[in-house]
Formats: C-alpha cells, structure tokens, sequence
C-alpha cells in the first residue's frame, strides 16, 4: 500500500541529519523549558521572600521540623518496603502455585486506588471505628506519624514489589544455580549471589519508594491531622502539609511556602545524587558464609515461615487497609447516597466535575509526555548526543521523582506566573507534566535500550530512513512499553494532590476528597466512602482495559 | 589435594523427563562408571544437557531413578550431591573477581580460609592461570573464563564433574587445546567426568565411552572406536563421521553375508545384520573404507564410477564418484599415500563387505532418519 505522501515527505526529511537533530534537540529544549527548569527558577524567582521565614526563628524551626519528618518518614518507609517487598516478590517469582498469579496482580491493588481514597480507606481501617478500632474500643492508630508511616508503606510496597519481581524475572537462573553446584545452599545462593547481582535494582526499588513516599501530599495530609470544632489540625506535620498550610488564602505562594520548597528540592536532589552514586559502591556482605545457620535458613520450616509472614503483612498492612473504603462504598449503594450522587445532587456536581477534570488532564498530560517524552527516551537509550550527555540527562530525568509534589506546584506556580497570565488549566498541565514526565521516558528508554540496534541497522541497510525505521521497527517493538509508560502517567496524574493544590483552585477528584475528609466541604462518611469508591472503579475499569490490551499481547 | 577416595558411578535407570507436552528425556538407562570420561553427544534438543541437569539435580525427573555412586539421589539437592558443574556459558559471578570466583564453593562449605586459599592456589596450578585473579569476568578472554570456570568447579572438592558444553563458546583454536587439558586434569584428579557436546571430533577425541542421543532417547553407547566402526542405526553412522548411503535390496543371505541389489542393479555383498531376503536396505559405507582404482578391475564388491570432483583437503582428498547406478559416493584417502584421480576418470570402487553396515529402510524415510533437528 503506498504510503500518505505526508509520511513520504516526514520520512525525507527524517534522513537530513539537521532534521533529525533538530527533533532531538527540541526534545531537550523541551525537557528544560518545561520540565526541569520552571521548578528550580521557581524558587529562585521568589528568592527574597524566604527572609520572611529565616527572620522567624520558630517558623524556620517548624518547617525544617516539618521537612525533616518527610525525609525520616520516606526512609524509613523505603527501608521498610525493600525489606518487606523483597520476600514477597521472591515469593510472587520463584514460588510454585498457582494462585501466585492472583497475588501478583493483588499486589498492584495499592497502584489502582488513587492515593486519596487510599488515605481515607487507611484512616478508615486503622483510626475510625468503623475499622480494626472497633476491636479495641478506641482508635488503634490514631492520625499523626504512625498512620502517615502506614500510609506510605502501603502506597510504596507495590513499587518495591514490581521493580523487584522484573528484576528476578530477567535475572539469569545459571549464578545461582552454579553456587546450588558449588554447595550453597539456597539462603547462601540467594544472599551471596542472586540479591549482590541484584543490587541496581535494589537501590532502583529504593529510589523509587522513597521518591513516592517524599511526593504524596493529598492523602498524608487526610491521615496526619483530625478535625477540631470543623478545623483542620495537623498532628503531624510534613514538608507537603506544611507547604499546604501556609499557601494564601487565594492560593497566593508565601514566603514560607518557598523556604520550604527550596530546602525539600535542595535535599531530594542530595539524597538522591548521594544514593545512585554511593548505592554501587555499597558492599553487600558476601565474603562470610556461615553454613550450618544459613542451611537452616534454606530448610522448608524457614522458607514457609518467612512466605507466612510476607503474606500477613501484605495483607494486614497493605492489601486489607487499601480496600477497607469498599465496605462504606457497599453501604452507601444499599440505602446510601447514591441517587443523589447519581443525580449530581449538591456535593456530587462539584464531584463529578472533578473526575470529569481529572481524566481529561490524565489524558491531555500523557499525550503531551509521548510527545515530548519519546524523543528524549530514544535520546538516553541510544546515546544520541555521546555517553556522557546520555548518563547525564537519565540523571536529570528523574529530578521531578523525588521532588515533593507540593513544592514542585508551588515552584512552578511562580515560575509561570512571573511571565504573564497563565490560565489555571495550564498551569494544572505544566505541573501534571512535571511530575509525570519521568515515568514514561524511565519506561520508554528501558524498552529501546532492550532492541538490539542491530535490527535498526538491518533496516537502514534496506533502505528506510530514519523516521521509517522508528515507525516500522521501533514503534512495533516498544508499544506496549508504551502503553506501559502511559498507564503509569494516567494513574499518576489522577492520583496527584499536592500539586494541583498548590498551582490552581480547580478542583480535581482526589481534591474534592480530601477536602471532603477535612471537612472543608462537609459529607457523610458514607458520600466520602462513595467518593472513594467511584474513583477506585473507574480507575480500575480503565486499567483493566489498558492491561488486559497490554497483556493480551502477551508483553508487558 | 585432598579427595575423597571413593569416586562415584552414575546410573540413570528408566529416567524420563517432561515440559509440557515435550518429552526431552525419554525413559534413559545408562550407567557411568567410576572414573570414565563419558560424553553424552547429540543435536540440539536431543535431551544431553537436560539429562545432565537431572543428574545435577537442577532439574527433577518425572519418573526413573539417578544414583551417584549407591545414593539414591532423587530428592537430594544439588548443593547435597558432591558434584562440580562447567557451565556452557561459564556462569562465573560478575560481581565476584576471579579468584572469589574459585574460592566460592570452599567457601560455602564451611572450609577455614587458609583451607579455602590452599585449594585455590592449587587448582589455578592446575588450570595454568595465576594471572588476571583480580579481573571481573567482564575483563576476562573467553579461554581464561573457561579455565576459571573449570577451576570452580573443581575447587569444590567435586567428585563428579559435569560439563554443560564446556568449549561452545570458545574459537576453534582455543576449543582444540582446552578439551585435552580438561581430559589431563580430570585423569589426573581421578575424577568421573559426564561432558555434553554437539561436536562428534571432541567426544571423540576425549571420551572412554560416548552416548548419542536424539529426541530424548539414548541410541548407542560405547567406545569411539566402536561407534565409528560399529554404528548400530542409520543416524549413528550419519552422525558420527560420515557415510555413503546407498540403497537396496536383499536379494539373497548366506550364512555371515548377505547379497544386496543396489540401484542400477549394482549387486554388492554386505556382513549379515539380520536382514530377510527381499528386505528393503541402507547400507552405509565409510569413505575410507572404499579401495579406489583406475579403470575396470575385477575385484569383490566392485561398483564402477567416474570420478566427478576432487577437493584437495591437506591430510586427505576427497573424491565424489557419480557410480554407475548414478548414486554418487565419497571417497577419502590419505594424500601422501597411493595415486591421484582426476574429475572425468573412470574408477572402480570396492570394499570388505565386514566394513558394509546393512540397516533396515526406515519407515519414516532416510531424510527424517538422518536429520539433526
């Protein structure tokens, strides 16, 4: 069939190298302008306002408090989820049943439900009476730093779980077994061998787990404060609940607002530089053996006891408390507000707007990242502007990652404010953008750097140029990669609160429910628990549909 | 260096193994006897290297017991059963440099560091590299990861070391050298070796005794020498070395012999291997085994021919003679030794009919026997 001759001319002008790094070259423009700049200028714009706060000694003491309990909270919730998710996705790749299936996929349960009905099933489950307290008479975890510790745990663990069950699905059996050879029993295997061979994805799954407890906003802020006389109080106060608590009243970015978004960005950035650089260089103890205890270990009583306890505490600590908000959803079906929320009666017209908001910029910001995004991932897989450059810009790629969210909106908020008048939507996409950009060029650039270039170079040598090969090779071989990347950029952009509070008024869903939880809009527990579940089913049917397309194929 | 004196036998009794709805091992008896270099030789999916992983223990069979030495060893963990493995592709630890690589398996079982170092320095003696101990396998030629692989393997204190196609992914060169110096060593450790090869030239070079194998079933066992010049099956004869297959019928057995009618009506006489009169046959023939002469001579067994090409092959020239029932046969013989044919002349081919092999016509066809695939 003869191709469109716009194809024709785009394939001609594909072969002009000018073109071609022309493209490249827009992609990185792009990535700066849009992405990773505006945020950083931000700050640096607002600069003089942070004199506000260094002349508070109490207000800078409350912030760096505020700041350093995200940091403690998100290394400590990391730790926790390596250690917990690594038995489970062990278990999930090596075990024997059948059923593992069904637990793979339930272990992606925390990743569908929107972190803001996430935080209210947790609040449910752990501090209302409707949940576990009810067993005790009194709340079992009451808000404040224990909850928003459960929370992130719950919300990072299927992160871990994923890296680490792709790790050890690509992993290469041989080492592990050539050790089993050598006399190893399978503990001293596992330990000496497989998890050492492992580590980048170890520190990956780490990374990323701490980039998503740092990032949440929304949900910690239903689960770290209670309601007094209708006022929200904050028991526990993190970097993006104390961002949240001190923006204007018309949204207005103050000077505290930025301190704190300096010092959050400032730190994430270290710690993140500070662990991909030190992380490899970390020796993990394979020198020693003790074979008597470490046989022990491998023995059936061991290995049971430990699936034991990794399934308790998936289901206890993630999967239970990350459906608990079904139950008030169910209730509300059978004699609740569901007419009225059907109907679009009071609260539920500005919520339905909101979901109507939220999909529609779900979709509008995973459009632009494919646009933006693809170049830049073929960029970093292929080494398009040297090495260095490459290794570089996969760096400063992930920078939006680990920036909290809260900040990162803040920061962009003045950024595109001090050009001219940006319309709120706008500047909802710009932040959406920000923050999900990372996750399809991650995803993206790992596909590409999978495809042998030789299939590329095969292709040129039989005549098609450059956008040909990437329409008939590339594009075939990474879509559902694609796909992938673009189903991570839609849950994500639905999900994110933080910056959506801090850039606009517009209110999207998970926005609505958390001002729901707070009570800034007043709603039944019930009209919160129907909120919650509407956002998790069509999240859910959606995905569905996205995965079962995917998986269909079979790759994922 | 210390080993334990008492070296295993391996017996594989009725073992089969399934994937799915492949079988890759298909009811296998065999037996390797204690201190034997034995090859298990075939193509590609012919079931060596997953025969040799239940005998690992890496992989557990569906039905059929594996001993090592009077052990039954069935349920008994690879870690459990004194053995050392080559890997084909070395599967040395890429986070380990070369030497935590061979002082893993001391290591691991227990045996204090000055044990765990004597027994390194000694088997890199034996492997000939002292050198490069502190590269990455990354760092390291595909000769020396070999050898540090084998030096793995055998620091282990491994009574049975198994070899998962050692060489496959070694140059020619490199390939030719190493098989001898894997043979010395595991003669000189008294060791009981089974090594998995595609490659008929190194099983024979190596080998006391070699099982051919294809699709999952074990078809000869014995010496090189007996499956050389005693192939018991058409794909034997096929695979090990080469053969002229030519087609025919019994016409009439007599005692030891048999006389068979070629195409063309060629009659030529064959060693009796239980065949009926009016059987439909292959008789398989070695290239070297043909006396090749200038002209019409009378002979026993003659078959005239013209000789179509010549390839000059260094030790050995290589004659392709189109016969008179237009089948066409492989001559070899020894360039230094006996005259020279050239392409167009006439020739008369004969030969012992003892160096004849007569098989049974296969129902599925010659093609479908001989295949590798």
């Amino acid at each position: 069939m003869p191709k469109p001759k716009i194809i024709e001319t785009l394939d001609r002008l594909s072969s002009k190298p000018e073109v071609k790094y022309g493209v490249y070259l827009t992609a990185v423009i792009a990535f700066f302008a849009l992405i990773l700049l505006p945020p950083m200028l931000g700050i640096i714009i607002k600069w003089n306002t942070m004199q506000q706060v260094l002349n508070q000694p109490e207000l800078t003491a409350r912030a760096l408090s505020a700041i350093g309990n995200s940091f403690a909270v998100a290394l400590l919730v990391s730790a926790l989820d390596v250690v917990t998710g690594i038995p489970m996705a062990w278990l999930i790749t090596r075990g024997k049943s059948k059923l593992l299936n069904v637990l793979d996929t339930l272990s992606d349960i925390p990743f569908i439900v929107p972190t803001a009905a996430l935080g209210y099933s947790l609040l449910l489950f752990w501090s209302k009476p409707e949940g576990v307290s009810s067993l005790f008479g009194s709340p079992l975890v009451s808000p404040g730093w224990l909850l928003v510790v459960l929370l992130h745990f719950a919300f990072s663990y299927p992160v871990v779980v994923r890296v680490v069950v792709g790790a050890l699905l690509d992993y290469k059996m041989e080492y592990e077994q050539a050790s089993r050879t050598l006399g190893a029993p399978p503990f001293t295997a596992s330990r000496t061998v497989t998890l050492s061979i492992l580590k980048p994805s170890l520190i990956a799954a780490f990374i990323l787990a701490f980039s998503r407890s740092i990032s949440e906003t929304g949900a910690t802020m239903m689960v770290a404060g209670i309601l007094e006389n209708g006022n929200y109080v904050p028991l526990s106060e993190n970097g993006a609940t104390f961002i949240q608590t001190h923006l204007g009243p018309n949204n207005e970015i103050t000077g505290p607002v930025v301190f704190a978004s300096f010092i959050l960005m400032i730190l994430s950035c270290s710690i993140f530089i500070i662990i991909r650089l030190l992380g490899p260089r970390l020796k993990t103890p394979i020198k020693k053996v003790w074979p008597a205890t470490e046989r022990k270990l491998s023995y059936s009583v061991a290995t049971s006891s430990r699936n034991g306890i990794s399934l308790l505490t998936f289901f206890i600590f993630v999967l239970i408390p990350s459906l608990f908000v079904a139950l008030p959803a169910i209730e509300a079906i059978f004699g609740g507000p569901l007419p009225e929320a059907l109907g679009g009666v009071r609260i539920w017209g500005e919520y339905w707007q909101g979901l109507l908001l939220s999909y529609w910029l779900g979709a509008a910001v995973t459009l632009l990242n494919m646009v933006i995004g693809l170049p830049m991932a073929i960029i970093i897989a292929r080494e398009k502007f040297g090495k260095r450059a490459s290794a570089t810009l996969d760096i400063l790629v992930n920078i939006p990652l680990i920036v909290t969210s809260a900040a990162l909106g803040a920061s962009l908020k003045i950024f595109w404010e001090s050009f001219a008048l940006i319309p709120e939507i706008l500047l909802l996409i710009f932040a959406h953008l920000c923050i999900t950009y990372p996750y399809l060029v991650r995803s993206m650039s790992a596909a590409v750097e999978r495809i042998s270039e030789d299939l590329e170079e095969a292709s040129r040598t039989l005549g098609a140029k450059p956008l040909s090969v990437f329409r008939t090779i590339i594009l075939p071989l990474t879509k559902y990669s694609i796909f992938s990347g673009a189903i991570m950029v839609f849950t994500r952009s639905v999900s994110e609160t933080g910056a959506t509070l801090a850039v606009t008024k517009l209110r999207t869903a998970p926005v609505v429910i958390v001002d729901w939880v707070r009570q800034k809009t007043p709603a039944t527990s019930l009209e919160i628990g129907l909120g919650c579940g509407f956002l998790i089913l069509f999240s859910f049917v959606i995905l569905l549909a996205l995965r079962l397309i995917v998986r269909g194929k079979g790759r994922y | 260096m210390e080993r334990n004196l008492t070296m295993p036998d391996v017996r594989i009794v009725n073992v089969t193994k399934r994937f799915e709805k492949i079988v890759a091992v298909n009811n296998v008896s065999l037996h390797v006897y204690d201190k034997e270099y034995f090859s298990l030789l075939g193509p590609s999916g012919c079931g060596k290297t997953t025969l040799l992983r239940l005998i690992a223990g890496l992989i557990q069979p569906d039905e059929g017991e594996i001993y090592i030495g009077d052990k039954l060893v069935n349920d008994v963990p690879p870690e459990d059963r004194d053995i050392g493995f080559v890997f084909q592709t070395f599967a040395l630890f890429p986070h380990m440099n070369a030497w935590d690589n061979v002082t893993y398996g001391p290591k691991v079982k227990g045996f204090d560091m000055k044990k765990a170092e004597t027994i390194g320095h000694e088997v890199l003696d034996m492997v000939r590299l002292h050198e490069r101990l502190d590269a990455f396998p990354s760092e390291l030629s595909g000769g020396m990861m070999q050898r540090i692989a084998v030096a793995r393997a055998l620091a282990a204190g491994a009574k049975l070391l198994l070899l998962d196609e050692p060489l496959g992914q070694l140059d020619a060169k490199v390939r030719n050298e190493l098989r001898y110096e894997i043979r010395r060593m595991v003669r000189d450790l008294d060791l009981t070796a089974i090594h998995v090869t595609h490659d008929q030239s190194e099983a024979m070079a190596i080998s006391d005794r070699i099982a051919v194998m294809k699709k999952g079933k074990v078809l000869q066992v014995g010496t090189p020498k007996e499956l050389y010049m005693n192939p018991i099956s058409i794909f034997v004869a096929h695979f090990i070395g080469e053969s002229n297959f030519l087609e025919g019928y019994i016409l009439s057995v007599k005692g030891n012999g048999a006389l068979i009618e070629l195409r063309g009506g060629v009659k030529v006489q064959a060693a009796n291997k239980d065949v009926e009169r009016g059987g439909r046959v292959i008789l398989a023939i070695r290239p070297e085994a043909f006396v090749i002469e200038r002209g019409v001579k009378k002979r026993k067994n003659p078959v005239l021919g013209v000789v179509e090409r010549v390839t000059f092959e260094g030790t050995n020239i290589r004659y392709e003679v189109r016969l008179e029932n237009q089948d066409l046969a492989v001559v070899v013989k020894p360039s230094l030794v006996g005259e020279w044919f050239n392409t167009g002349e006439k020739v008369t081919l004969s030969f012992p009919p003892e160096k004849a092999h007569v098989f049974a016509y296969p129902e599925a066809g010659l093609r479908e026997e001989m295949a590798v695939e």
